[in-house]
């Protein structure tokens, strides 16, 4: 047996027995080669005459990773350059990604911060032209929060509750169905959950156009986002908890009230609020089933509403420079409610995370 | 992702059972009738989920059958969108499932290999200073509301494409593919919307791929390093092959999202009813945007025509949806076999 | 094709803090050298810092010079990759990559050299195999899942992974300790054979262990909670059992501490 060991263990053997030392390419070779792309790039872009900036950055990517891939293979060897090949992809991917969204975010601000001013924020669109200036969005802020409001009173309870079900009671049946559905639900289209509401409310039980109607359309998108982000709270909290707290004699539901749910509170409101910061930014339910208004509506149950994405959508419609700023400035106040919701929602998270205890 | 771990509601389950009898025993009526009504309470939310959902695809099912009983034409087929003349309603979906299915393979061949880039990056590639941070910001812009996206593809992306696509007409444009029939026309195509929806679905699929690549247990990095593996060695060997169903279910999130995208969509292209493999062209559809740009002036057949292409919508993503959960169990009893 | 390890003047650290201190020691080859010593003395560190997988921690990193037959793992031209794979290494938990079948585990690291003919790979699985002590229990089902197997097969399927490269040193840290005595015994007995192709270190908790299967015998300690690990001595294994030259040596042994 060890002489068979030996013959077979010869045979790979040239391969294997490399020098422990290999040229290696200084540490600064990616940033140099990097830099050296990008130069290339813009003498090519610029000889060229190419307009798009665009075409400069493709340029500059493919430049980057085929000469990092030459270099490496010229100096370091085969494997090495397949290395700082993928190496080079990874980087340029994250390049990839930070170009168009940060561009997204500094081109809102740019155009929005010069539109967005104390006038604007606390008037409506009530007998502003649609193409001069002026004009402002408190009627679509007015209608988002209200119908975002309604909206949150209507899913946060249910899906809590079925999440309390699935986690705390669901057995059988029941509880596989409506795990099944809640994942089906997550995936419906916002439009189609519109449609829905448009067909039973709207079309079968001829109800008119409201905040509301929009507000229950939004409630469906909301609550399998709540339900999932519920469930897996409460399946963080330690079952030790619920044994101890069943072993003083608690009943079920005062343990889950006064027990599971403070415990898991941070992650629920965390989960409930990343929820309402979604449905705050969708737009096509709302236009579908909320309509349009240029003036101040306070009743969400009556009439057309406004609401900040629809505003913007309608801004972008009129098509002229006025709109376009105005629907830029509506674009920045919503970008700051979202981001301002999901860093309030982290932050949650983070005090009051149910590991630590509290 | 959205499937629960197989221990943990078991053993909350078998907690249940086991205090059920103690319950039962309780001689406080009292503590019996508050947990009956909170359990009643809890399984009637989740019943009143199914409600819904059946009512949805009831009423789906309902209004669609009225409308493409009215077709006059073959709903699959049919190019134009036309439910509500009088004479003759004729409307079909063929434009916009071509125009949905494209543009979202469009979304998904540029975002998945990106959005993978992206998560090694911040699992294993960037030093931790910009690691932490920046995977912060991914997360925020998974938030930003689609309509901006849209705002900004049409505002901004648009003009800047000018050059990119005629630069793909001028070195791909045999493949008819990347033929642009008319240069210089503002590129509002099915092209632009996907590459506007894979910027729109790269933060979801980074963030969950990202989680994934994270998870993956040390001891088998270290196992193909300790063997004389190189970085990129190691990430094939031991990061990719255990991430493989969390990317699958992180792809298929965003080509849920890619599928059902409106407003962005309805924002950038510049519709029409002309199917073309032009991609590059303006014209063509999806079903989320027809669904918003006809929807105003609709009438009632045009009403319920619209629905029964959000019934086709809704299928497709719960195909997708179940497809991904399939592959997801199907590859979980092979890799996650221990650790 | 077993080498000597000559190590002098090597401290390791993670991010700020020293794990271990100013360590110098002679590793003879075609012999098993056992490092033993409390929890925390830095043996573990110290065994990766010979194969150069300490620095694959963020942060980590090593000053002092570790010659593989007069050639300084450390030096400024040095590949870790190629250290690697001259320096095996095997884990404390068995870890065979669950996505891949045996068969595919212990070529993994030949597939990664770029040997792709059959053939090769084929005698290179039976003799690496058959060198683990493994071959006659998994010879039926090379294409089963390498997680399938129970945790002492695992471990022997890691070190039939580790010596398919032909690496010159088998590195092990702890690598009996998940396991239960039946197959502890088989890697024991497992060791004594490799001794005669590698040059081994160990790392173990168990000092009847380290008794059992090493010729020489390293005793490592730490003056207290947040000082680094240092040698206090190495001697022929029999020496350090019987008559160890130091008082905290016999202290560690008799069992009077750690």
């Amino acid at each position: 047996m060890t002489t068979a060991t030996s013959t077979a263990d010869r045979s790979p053997a040239p391969q294997l027995r490399r020098p422990l030392t290999a040229a290696r390419l200084p540490r600064w070779a990616p940033a140099g080669i990097a830099v050296l792309s990008i130069a290339l790039a813009c003498a090519i872009g610029a000889g060229a005459g190419l307009a798009s900036h665009l075409q400069w950055g493709v340029i500059a990517a493919l430049l980057f990773v085929s000469i990092s891939y030459g270099v490496a293979a010229k100096v370091e060897g085969h494997r090495q350059a397949k290395d700082r090949f993928f190496t080079s992809l990874v980087w340029t991917a994250f390049v990839l990604a930070v170009v168009p969204l940060v561009a997204l975010l500094v081109y809102t601000f740019q155009q929005g911060s010069s539109v967005v001013d104390g006038n604007f924020l606390n008037h409506s669109m009530r007998g502003v032209l649609s193409s001069g200036p002026g004009g402002g969005i408190y009627h679509a802020l007015l209608g988002t929060l209200q119908q975002v409001g309604l909206a949150t009173l209507i899913a946060a309870p249910i899906g809590l509750l079925t999440a309390v079900y699935l986690v705390e009671y669901g057995r059988g049946r029941l509880a596989a169905a409506v795990t099944f559905f809640v994942d089906v639900m997550t995936g419906i289209p916002s439009i189609v959950a519109g449609l829905f509401i448009l067909s039973v409310w709207n079309l079968a039980l001829g109800f008119d156009y409201s905040g509301f109607s929009g507000s229950l359309a939004l409630a469906i998108l909301m609550m399998p986002v709540v339900v999932r982000s519920t469930e897996e709270m409460l399946k963080l909290v330690p079952n030790e908890l619920r044994e101890a707290a069943f072993a003083l004699g608690v009943p079920k539901w005062k343990t889950i009230l006064r027990v599971v749910i403070p415990t898991a509170i941070g992650g629920i409101t965390t989960g409930v609020m990343l929820a309402v910061a979604r449905i705050t930014g969708e737009t096509a339910p709302v236009l579908m089933l909320v309509f349009v208004s240029d003036s101040i509506n306070t009743d969400p149950f009556n009439g057309p509403q406004m609401n900040l994405p629809v505003y913007i959508w309608q801004q972008y419609g009129y098509n002229n420079q006025y709109s376009y700023a105005r629907a830029w400035g509506a674009a920045l106040v919503l970008i700051a409610v979202v981001m301002g919701l999901n860093l309030i929602a982290r932050g949650i998270a983070r005090w009051r995370s149910p590991k630590t205890g509290h | 992702m959205t499937s629960s771990p197989p221990g943990v509601p078991r053993e909350t389950t078998e907690a249940s059972t086991e205090t059920s009898p103690r319950r039962r025993s309780s001689l406080q009526g009292n503590s019996r009738r508050g947990d009956s009504i909170f359990r009643g309470a809890s399984a009637g939310s989740g019943i009143l989920l199914l409600v819904i959902m059946a009512a949805i695809a009831g009423f789906l099912i309902y209004r669609s059958s009225i409308a493409i009983n009215k077709d006059t034409t073959s709903f699959l087929t049919t190019f134009e969108w036309d439910p509500d003349n009088i004479q003759k309603p004729s409307f079909g979906i063929a434009v916009l499932v071509f125009g949905t299915l494209v543009s979202a393979a469009i979304a998904m061949v540029i975002a998945v290999p990106v959005a993978i880039g992206i998560a090694l990056f911040i699992s294993h590639y960037a030093p931790r200073r910009i690691a932490q941070p920046f995977a912060y910001l991914v997360d925020l812009l998974a938030a930003v509301p689609s309509i901006i996206y849209g705002l900004w593809g049409a505002l901004f992306l648009v003009p800047h494409l000018g050059g990119l696509n005629s630069w793909l007409d001028h070195y791909l444009g045999w493949t008819y593919i990347f033929k642009l029939s008319h240069p210089g026309a503002p590129a509002r195509s099915l092209f632009t919307v996907g590459i506007l929806l894979a910027i729109m679905v790269l933060p979801i699929i980074t963030a969950v791929s990202r989680e994934v690549f994270r998870q993956v247990p040390r001891m088998h990095e270290e196992a193909a390093l300790a063997l004389g593996a190189t970085r990129w060695e190691m990430i094939r060997t031991a990061v990719l092959p255990f991430g493989r169903p969390g990317i699958i279910s992180a792809s298929m999130l965003g080509l849920g999202r890619a599928l059902g995208e409106t407003i962005a969509v309805a924002t950038v292209l510049s519709a029409s009813n002309v199917l073309s493999l032009h991609l590059l062209d303006a014209g063509g559809g999806t079903f989320a945007q027809n669904i918003a740009l006809k929807f105003g002036e609709a009438g009632s057949v045009g009403k319920d025509a619209l629905m029964a292409s959000g019934l086709v919508l809704f299928v497709i993503t719960l195909l997708v949806n179940g497809a991904a959960r399939m592959i997801v169990a199907r590859r979980k009893e092979y890799s996650g076999a221990n650790s | 094709m077993a080498k000597r390890i000559d190590v002098s003047g090597l401290s390791a650290y993670y991010g700020g803090t020293k794990a271990i201190e100013d360590i110098s020691m002679t590793i003879e080859p075609r012999s098993v050298t056992a490092f033993i010593g409390p929890s925390g003395c830095g043996k573990s560190t110290f065994l990766r810092t010979l194969n150069r997988m300490h620095e694959v921690i963020p942060g980590a990193r090593v000053e002092g010079k570790v010659l593989l037959d007069d050639e300084n793992l450390y030096g400024s031209t040095v590949d870790p990759v190629a250290v690697r794979r001259t320096v095996g290494m095997v884990f404390q938990r068995p870890n065979p990559f669950p996505t891949m079948s045996i068969y595919e585990n212990v070529v993994a690291g030949l597939k990664l050299a770029g040997v792709k003919k059959k053939s090769v790979l084929d005698g290179v699985v039976e003799s690496s195999l058959k060198g683990a002590n493994l071959w006659n229990e998994v010879k039926d089902r090379l294409n089963k899942p390498g997680a399938g197997l129970s945790g002492g097969q695992q471990q022997r399927l890691c070190i039939a992974r580790a010596i398919a490269v032909e690496p010159q040193v088998l590195l092990m840290d702890e690598p009996c300790s998940a396991l239960d005595p039946i197959s502890t015994l088989a890697i024991e007995d497992l060791i004594g054979e490799l001794k005669e192709r590698f040059t081994i270190v160990i790392v173990t908790h168990n000092m009847q262990q380290a008794a059992r299967v090493s010729d020489r015998t390293a005793f490592f300690n730490l003056a207290g909670v947040g000082q680094p690990g240092k040698l206090i001595e190495l001697d022929d294994t029999q020496r350090i059992f019987s008559n160890p030259s130091v008082q905290a040596t016999e202290d560690y042994i008799s069992g009077r501490f750690g």
